[in-house]
């Protein structure tokens, strides 16, 4: 039953990170990266992590990629074109990149003492992960909660048009 | 039935997790589109978070599973950001194409 979802998940999830790459128009590119991480969520409850699998559809597939396909939407982008830049970022890139998964899959085949992870084995429940957040790592969490109001108010602050500047276009602004 | 109860060896999971890295690079280095390039960001941090949750898994450690939290954190904050960044300067340039965007000045 493992093996099972982890081929049909995994095979979802690579499909969708290659129609990412495959697809010219934005949009279809948020919607492929919404089934990588949604499929991502399933492997993450395969893996025990139960709590990170529902963290996973609300934080990505939910929050983050709304506000992906928000922009896209309130941009109107249109079609990418392919220029001599790409172009040149593929001769030198391709080579690199499959350099890089080589090494790193020749690491992990090497790699000894390496598990396997089977169907109802080394859950992790959400009140072992909380424990551990709540009493060790207490202060690197709030100090993200303070990361993200700094982000919060950044984006807002960025996003807002110039109260000075003409505004010909009644284009609604990001703040959210 | 045996085929039904077999376990999966975690190098699948970290050779799949590599494997989303690597497309992620790919989409950084061939996108043109500023939002895609940001987007292929995105799956190189999943990569990572999957590659964390499956060690977490194999040594019974927490700390893996909070990590990947702390990520998902970041991740969140950067994505309000950045997209906050690429409104600004589709503002300025009426363009989101990655070869326009050459110049730090007008």
């Amino acid at each position: 039953m493992h093996l099972i979802l982890f081929f049909l998940f995994a095979g979802l999830c690579l499909a969708g990170a290659i129609n990412l790459l495959l697809q010219s128009h934005p949009i279809n590119s948020a919607l492929s990266l919404i089934v990588v991480m949604t499929s991502l969520a399933v492997l993450y409850l395969l893996l025990g992590a139960e709590f990170l699998a529902a963290a996973q559809i609300i934080v990505y597939s939910g929050a983050i990629m709304v506000l992906f396909t928000f922009v896209v939407m309130l941009l109107n982008a249109g079609r990418e074109e392919r220029t001599l830049g790409s172009r040149a970022a593929r001769i030198v890139g391709f080579p690199a990149v499959a350099a890089l998964l080589a090494v790193l899959a020749t690491l992990i085949l090497r790699a000894h003492g390496l598990g396997a992870a089977a169907l109802n084995q080394g859950i992790t429940s959400t009140q072992d992960l909380s424990r551990v957040l709540f009493h060790a790592l207490l202060l690197p969490f709030e100090v993200t909660s303070v990361l993200v109001l700094i982000a919060i108010l950044g984006a807002v602050v960025l996003a807002r048009r110039d109260p000075d500047e003409p505004s010909g276009n009644r284009e609604r602004t990001a703040a959210e | 039935m045996n085929f039904l109860h077999q376990a999966v060896p975690l190098s699948w999971y970290l050779l799949l997790s590599a494997a989303l890295f690597s497309l992620g690079v790919v989409g950084f280095l061939i996108k043109r589109n500023l939002i895609t390039v940001f987007m292929s960001i995105e799956l190189m941090l999943n990569g990572v978070n999957l590659s964390f949750v499956a060690f977490a898994h194999q040594w019974h450690a927490v700390k893996g599973q909070i990590f990947v939290f702390f990520v998902m954190m970041v991740a969140a904050a950067e994505a309000a950001v950045g997209l906050a960044i690429i409104i600004a300067v589709f503002r300025a340039r009426a363009t989101l194409a990655v070869d326009r965007i050459d110049l730090m000045k007008l």
